[in-house]
């Protein structure tokens, strides 16, 4: 099938292929079919004395349908062929649009019938086939308005998007003060008297926030692994766990307080990085993935089988919460002692501990970015960099690329290490049921959304992929999809990541006085 | 940067000595029983024709393969001998200071041009950023360290003329100007042999008199034996003060260009052997032009 890298341009006058087109959209119908039959066209119902097996055929029609119409809209517009698409898709989207809207009108018992009459029985399901269809009217529309002028090519596109990250990146000297100014005073905020001016913090907001930064705090660990070395690290919530339970067993049993133990913590996983990396780092690209992934999953079944050790499937519960130099943040002190808010002469809220979590996961990310940008302009950093883009040469330089390898491995798992005791510490209970690959593949997805070596692009990510599943709760069982939906098309769109690009890390012309004046290399590019 | 040869551990012995080097990979021998010198300020070529071997020599010479059997002995101006088969193979480069650059060029393409030299100083640059700590803090021993890194780089680069595009990415380099910059780069490890795998390969014949100039300009200014791999017969006979010629993995010549320019054997092995005339005359004579097109 010939159905990528067509060029727009001159295809107008090319009379359509009719059984090509025909037989492409069906190839699609029935993968759709396929699938659909699969995975939609059989569910569990509860009935009176147990469960039944129900079907719903409509709907395996109707996604069929869509696959085929939606092929051909690709192929139509591929094909310089606007105007059938905006015909049928404009109607067609204005439709659903009443049709959806007008569901909230009607009472339930009205809403539910109207419903079976909707291509797909799902509400959410039918929103993203309205969006699709939106895309295409307005994609047909634009193409009408625009006849003549020649599509971007892929290398046009990755330039302009390049470009265009580049640029953020150099914004990202006031970007990154503003957000960070930001994400300090928020939390602030909710000690505001209610007002309709200031956005209302309380605590489900704090909680998102802090998970959001928890992750951040991955994603830019993670990425010193996989952005800078290029290690296709898929086990990395193993370090994340070691780091929650060294915290956690020293915490319980030696009654040990949260900062003296982040340091073991970190040195914990940094460790079990060198363990797990010195046999593994030899392998290169998918093999390292494969076995990364094997030692992610094995962590997690020693936690959940050492019994003695780790408690096994239980968990560890009562971790102790961090204290702000020795003051508690509970309503009283166990031992007699200050708390918080009677040193501070405060009124006690829950909330204080709460804020005094957001900016110690604030500041442990902070030293996780600051570490990061200085490392790159170090000969380490360098080192990692140049391990990613050609081993062999690299080595003819004599460059030791094990022990280069295994620092960045460690140094990344440090810093999951750390997030990992913050987990425990915020938590108050863990067990391995926290730690599974689907972790590792969030933290994974992160990097890759926002753009490997990208420190802005993972906090971007980190935004998408974690707060607003969060704030949308009822889509919550959407999230995979949508997950799976971002990945593939970054994939399609731009696989280096969102907001991917990169500066060097030391310059001989100075960007401004620009060297060379007439010799940039945009200039000469673009010559 | 100069050499000091009185210090030199034994001053008659080459830089560097290949003693009946050999290389099997299963059955097929790539090398068989090879020895040669090279000598100190000098440019030795190793020609021969496709398959020859020559590229199995460097990969041994510099760790990437371990010779099956065979002794090469690098003597170190300043620090002394060192046998390199024993060796691990980034220790090559880092302690006996070979340096060499690839048939395939092998640049790091994102990264800019003078960050490709800069990471060719990693170690010198590791020691002196006391293995990260002192450069974290920024400490100003590391700072000069990495000013004088940054001074070699625009050195080279000012020698391959390439210092207007420092900042570009190596991978968008014009092809010639990548195989300067992979010369510049294998210099600034500040090596006592530097081995080149056909450096004048796709270069216009401008570039390749650039070329011949940038390579006796090293071995003269800098004072270091080159190894040299070519097929472009005029960079090899112009510059070359000793030649090696291999042919299915065996030594067939060996000597000063007119000497082997004249020998019957490496004729033979260009323009083929005698065996071809056992084969239909047609397909010898195909063979033969076949072979000679490629000199
Ligand atoms: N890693 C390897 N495994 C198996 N065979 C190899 C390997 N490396 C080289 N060879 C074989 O050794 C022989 C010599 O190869 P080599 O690359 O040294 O030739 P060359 O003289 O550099 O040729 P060219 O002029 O084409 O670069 C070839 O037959 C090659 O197939
Ligand atoms: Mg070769």
């Amino acid at each position: 099938m010939s159905t990528t890298g067509a060029s727009m341009s001159d295809t107008a006058a090319r009379p359509l292929d009719l059984p090509a087109v025909v037989k492409e959209c069906g190839l699609t119908a029935l993968v759709m079919f396929a699938l659909a039959v699969g995975m939609v066209a059989f569910y569990t119902e509860d009935v009176p004395g147990g469960l039944e097996i129900a079907t719903r055929f409509g709907a395996v029609v109707a996604v069929t349908l869509l696959g085929f119409f939606g092929r051909l809209a690709i192929v139509l517009l591929r094909e310089g062929r606007p105007f059938p698409v905006l015909v049928v898709a404009l109607p067609f989207t204005v439709l659903m649009l009443v049709a959806l809207l007008s569901l909230n009108f009607f009472d339930a018992e009205t809403a539910e019938t109207l419903k079976n009459y909707l291509p797909v029985g799902d509400v959410v399901v039918n929103w993203i086939v309205v969006i699709m269809a939106g895309v295409f009217t307005l994609r047909a529309f634009w193409a009408l308005r625009h006849t003549g002028a020649s599509a971007k090519t892929v290398v046009d596109r990755e330039k302009a998007m390049d470009n265009f990250a580049a640029r953020v990146q150099r914004a990202s000297r006031f970007i990154g003060p503003l957000l960070l100014g930001i994400a300090v005073v928020f939390p602030l905020l909710a000690f505001f008297p209610d007002s309709p001016f200031v956005p209302k913090v309380d605590r489900r907001l704090l909680d998102i926030a802090i998970l959001v930064v928890t992750y951040v705090m991955l994603g830019w660990g993670l990425n010193i692994v996989v952005g800078l070395a290029g290690l296709l690290d898929l086990g990395y919530v193993a370090f994340y766990a070691v780091g929650a339970y060294s915290y956690a067993l020293l915490a319980t049993h030696y009654d040990l307080g949260f900062w003296v133990c982040l340091p073991f913590a970190g040195l914990m996983a940094a460790t079990a990085g060198i363990i797990l990396g010195f046999p593994v780092l030899r392998l290169r690209g998918d093999y390292l993935a494969i076995v990364t992934l094997g030692f992610g999953e094995m962590i997690r079944v020693i936690l959940l089988n050492w019994y003695e050790f780790t408690n096994g499937p239980d968990g560890i519960s009562g971790i102790p919460r961090p204290t702000f130099f020795g003051l508690p943040f509970s309503r009283s002190a166990s031992d007699g002692g200050e708390t918080f808010h009677g040193f501070f002469g405060l009124t006690y809220s829950p909330i204080d501990r709460i804020i005094f979590m957001y900016y110690v996961i604030l500041a442990l990310a902070l030293i996780t970015n600051l570490f990061t940008l200085r490392i790159r302009k170090l000969p380490i950093g360098r080192a990692w960099e140049a391990l990613r883009e050609d081993e062999i040469a690299c080595r003819s330089l004599g460059m030791n690329p094990r022990n280069t390898k295994l620092t960045a491995f460690s140094i990344g798992a440090m810093f999951g290490g750390f997030a990992g005791s913050f987990f425990a510490t915020r938590q108050g209970f863990i067990s391995p049921e926290s730690f599974t690959f689907v972790e590792s593949a969030v933290i994974l997805a992160v990097v890759v959304l926002g753009g490997f070596g990208s420190q802005i692009g993972v906090v971007l990510a980190a935004i998408i992929l974690i707060g607003l599943p969060e704030f949308f709760r009822e889509l919550q069982q959407y999230r995979m999809l949508a997950f799976g939906a971002a990945m593939v098309l970054i994939m399609i769109w731009r696989p280096s990541g969102l907001l991917a690009h990169r500066e060097p890390t030391i310059r001989l012309w100075r960007e401004r006085d620009g060297g060379p004046p007439e010799k940039t290399q945009a200039a000469e590019e673009s010559a | 940067m100069s050499a000091l040869r009185s210090e030199r551990v034994d001053p008659n012995a080459p830089l560097l000595g290949v003693e009946h080097l050999t290389m099997r990979f299963g059955g097929l021998v790539a090398i068989d029983d090879v020895s040669f010198d090279a000598e100190d300020k000098k440019i030795t070529a190793i020609i021969g024709p496709n398959g020859a071997g020559k590229t199995t020599v460097f990969n041994c010479l510099t760790g990437f393969y371990k010779p099956t059997v065979g002794r090469l002995t690098l003597n170190h101006p300043r620090k002394g001998p060192y046998l390199l088969e024993r060796m691990e193979g980034y220790q090559i480069p880092q302690k006996a200071a070979v340096a060499r650059t690839f048939q395939n060029i092998r640049l790091f393409s994102q990264m800019s041009v003078l960050e490709n030299l800069i990471v060719a100083q990693h170690n010198k640059l590791m020691e002196a950023s006391a293995f990260t700590f002192a450069g974290l803090f920024g400490l100003p021993r590391y700072r000069h360290a990495e000013a004088e890194a940054v001074e070699l780089a625009r050195y080279w680069l000012n020698r391959v003329g390439l210092e207007d595009r420092a900042d570009w990415d190596a991978g968008n380099l014009p092809y010639g100007d990548q195989r300067r910059l992979e010369i510049a780069r294998s210099m600034c490890t500040e090596p006592v042999l530097l081995c080149l795998d056909e450096p004048a390969a796709g270069l216009n014949p401008r570039e390749s008199a650039d070329l011949n100039r940038l390579l006796t300009f090293i071995r003269d200014e800098h004072n270091i034996g080159l190894l040299l791999i070519e097929h472009d017969m005029s960079v090899v006979m112009e510059i070359s003060d000793h030649i090696v010629v291999l042919d299915y993995g065996r030594k067939i010549s060996d000597g000063n260009p007119d000497e082997v320019r004249n020998d019957p054997a490496v004729i033979r092995a260009y323009l083929g052997e005698e065996e071809d005339e056992e084969l239909p005359p047609e397909v010898a004579e195909d063979l033969a032009s076949d072979k000679s097109d490629k000199r």
